[in-house]
């Protein structure tokens, strides 16, 4: 997991799992393994993809991240400080340095503030405007960057477009100056044609700012086009991680290739061979022993059922949890 | 071209509304054929959606409205068409599947007892008929354990398997078309394939037409024969797929195909993508001539001041663009 120059986040261990509460006395009945032992490095200026299908974990991983979730175990360390033990004033302070932006830009926003409130609140929570004047200013310079009219700071939420209500996202992240921006399904909800448009515009702020971003997205097209590494997640664990071309070149975990073969193509004249999985990918409250995979994968042996097989490096910067593929 | 089942004929859906008219169908024509896979593409909005309910007479009267066009379903035009009548053609020849697939299935029966009921209404079986034939539906879309499953009820079953129930039933009745509005939009990658791989199955052997409706590219090259591309209410395009990719003339569909992230070898590395700038227009006051003007890089004034009519460019290859 090295990457050449010290990482600006590692992640170690994470781990969240959620009780299930029921019966009179709300004791925990359940408890869902949602986060499960997840570690990688992202380094200054880079993109880690973050992929899988609904429910493997990978928002939970980002939200552990900016303890908007406290994590059950494990480490993230930002800037020489493991994030997991900082207290309330030292976290509110990381969050100048980490952003976070969803993928319902609505609900994220606050619908009875105006566009300039939304962008200019965490200016006045971290004290970086000290004049009207000076917030106002800001305000319309972040609504120019991510390709707005200064006039859009009186409107509201619910006037403007998808597209546009994730640039209001976008420029409220941007606000606070971060290092690292989690960008958490920032364009599923989006038409096609303003998808190209929010990519675009993330791309374009990324060479700006020199920002870092964990890209997180059940899209592989969209993950594998704006991401330099991408990690694949299955039912709370990292399967695989390796540099985006790589990944799609080669990939070596059984469920990668699956999920790759999945993916239509837009272009009919391009046959591929299909690797149709069986089943639905089983209850995280009871996840598989072994390898979590085993229940799917077609070429499980024996063993896979009871071995867990860990993360380990197959070739240069190629990591596969898979006892078969290595 | 071989016979038309379906023929859409200049209809126009709209909606009255507080805000004024919603032209959400604005002369719409699109034929299917016997047999034929067509897909209908295009941003949400767009109109697919009150298109394919249009043809089975779901759309809600007030507030909307049939202002104008022909349904024309085996040679019959639909609009004019009595209710019982219409409940008949629904029941036996049209079925239709949703993006969301609790929408068509009622929680608090067994969905062996909605495949049941659906085979006793088309084919008049028996009740024992019925559920034995509600497994063997079960076991045609692959659900496992058929026999103990056919008890179950829909909340029982994940998205994938429960879309897999509605087609069952969908299929029942040995529909001529089948209409699949996303069906597999709410589901995940791995079992968008499983079930994009069942409607294909099902087809061969069932022969029925599909109309697939989606706003993914990827789904429409890999499962359609043809291709209609709407806009804002209207068509701006109709070609068989390998055409509307190979030779996309509209502006529009040239900015969709160019503006996806690609997995696949071609566009590799970070290739800026092609953006189309600007948004939808509003379907309330759409604007005179071209809806995509506003967007389009190649537009001229005569564009803005009449609406360019689909006109045919090649063998069934049709634009509405005067470029
Ligand atoms: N009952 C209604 N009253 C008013 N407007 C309506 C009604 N139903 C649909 N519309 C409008 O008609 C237009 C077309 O909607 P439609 O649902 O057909 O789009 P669609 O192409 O299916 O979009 P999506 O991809 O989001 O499913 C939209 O502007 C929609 O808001
Ligand atoms: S460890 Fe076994 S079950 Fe898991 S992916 Fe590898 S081969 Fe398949
Ligand atoms: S008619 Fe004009 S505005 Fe419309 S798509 Fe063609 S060139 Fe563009
Ligand atoms: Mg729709």
């Amino acid at each position: 997991m090295n990457t050449q120059t010290a990482p600006l986040l590692s992640a170690r261990g994470l781990t969240k799992h959620f009780a299930i509460k029921g019966g009179i006395f709300a004791r925990e009945v359940h408890r869902i393994h949602a986060v499960d032992g997840v570690s990688f490095d992202i380094a200054a200026g880079e993109t880690l993809g973050l992929v899988g299908e609904s429910g493997c974990g990978k928002s939970t991983t980002g939200r552990c991240i900016l303890r908007l979730i406290e994590p059950s175990s494990g480490e993230v360390w930002f800037q020489g400080r493991d994030v997991t033990k900082l207290d309330a004033d030292a976290l509110r302070g990381l969050r100048r340095d980490m952003q976070i932006i969803f993928q319902d830009p609505f609900a994220s926003l606050n619908p009875r503030h105006t566009v300039g409130g939304i962008i200019g609140e965490a200016l006045i929570i971290h004290g970086l405007s000290r004049t009207r004047a000076e917030l106002d200013d800001r305000v319309v310079q972040l609504l120019e960057t991510v390709g707005l009219q200064p006039d859009h700071r009186h409107r509201f939420p619910h006037e403007f477009s998808g597209g546009q209500r994730q640039r209001i996202g976008i420029a409220r992240a941007l606000a606070v100056e971060p290092k690292l921006i989690i960008c958490d399904e920032p364009v599923s909800a989006l038409d096609v044609s303003i998808q190209a448009q929010v990519i675009n515009l993330l791309e374009d702020l990324q060479e700006k700012f020199g920002l870092t971003y964990l890209f997180i997205a059940h899209d592989l097209s969209v993950v594998e086009h704006i991401s330099d590494r991408v990690a694949v997640m299955y039912l709370g664990r990292v399967v695989e991680i390796a540099p985006s071309r790589e990944l799609y070149d080669n990939p070596r975990h059984p469920y990668t290739e699956a999920l790759l073969s999945a993916v239509p193509i837009p272009d009919p004249l391009v046959k591929r061979k299909r690797i149709v999985l069986q089943g639905d990918v089983p209850n995280p409250i009871r996840p598989p022993t072994g390898c979590r995979f085993h229940t799917r994968c077609p070429i499980a042996e024996a063993r896979c059922s009871q071995e867990v097989p860990e993360l380990e490096q197959s070739s240069d910067g190629h990591w596969v949890a898979c006892h078969l593929r290595r | 071209m071989t016979e038309a089942l379906l023929e859409i004929k200049d209809l126009k859906t709209w909606f009255k509304t507080d805000d004024g008219m919603v032209r959400a169908v604005d002369g719409v024509s699109m034929t299917i054929a016997r047999g034929e896979t067509l897909a209908v593409v295009g941003e949400s909005g767009c109109g697919k959606t009150v298109t394919a309910r249009s043809v089975l007479k779901l759309i809600d009267m007030p507030p909307g409205r049939f202002e104008a066009g022909q349904i024309v379903w085996r040679g019959r035009d639909l609009i004019p068409l009595p209710a019982a009548d219409m409940d008949k053609i629904r029941a036996r020849e049209i079925a239709m599947v949703f993006q969301e697939p609790m929408t068509s299935l009622n929680p608090v029966y067994t969905v062996g007892d909605q495949i049941a009921e659906s085979l006793r209404t088309h084919h008049g079986l028996s009740r024992k008929e019925s559920i034995d034939g509600a497994v063997e539906m079960l076991k045609l879309v692959q659900i496992p354990n058929a026999e103990r499953r056919v008890h179950d009820y829909p909340h029982q079953f994940s998205g994938g398997m429960r879309q897999r129930v509605v087609i069952a039933i969908a299929l029942a009745c040995k529909p001529q078309l089948l209409i699949a509005d996303e069906p597999t939009t709410a589901l995940d990658v791995t079992i968008q394939a499983q079930i994009l791989e069942l409607l294909g199955d099902m087809k061969a052997k069932f022969g029925m037409a599909i109309m697939l409706i989606t706003h993914a590219m990827g789904v429409v090259a890999e499962n359609a024969q043809r291709v209609v591309v709407m806009y804002a209410g209207k068509v701006v395009e109709e070609a068989p797929v390998e055409e509307l990719f190979g030779n996309p003339r509209h502006p529009y569909t040239q900015g969709l195909i160019r503006s996806i992230p690609r997995v696949d070898a071609r566009t590799r590395g970070h290739a800026r993508l092609e953006q189309i700038p600007g948004t939808v227009p509003s379907l309330l006051n759409p604007p005179a001539g071209c809806r995509f003007a506003n967007r389009c890089r190649f537009a001229t004034d005569p564009c803005r001041d009449s609406e360019p009519p689909l006109r045919q460019v090649a063998p069934n290859h049709k634009v509405a663009c005067i470029l």
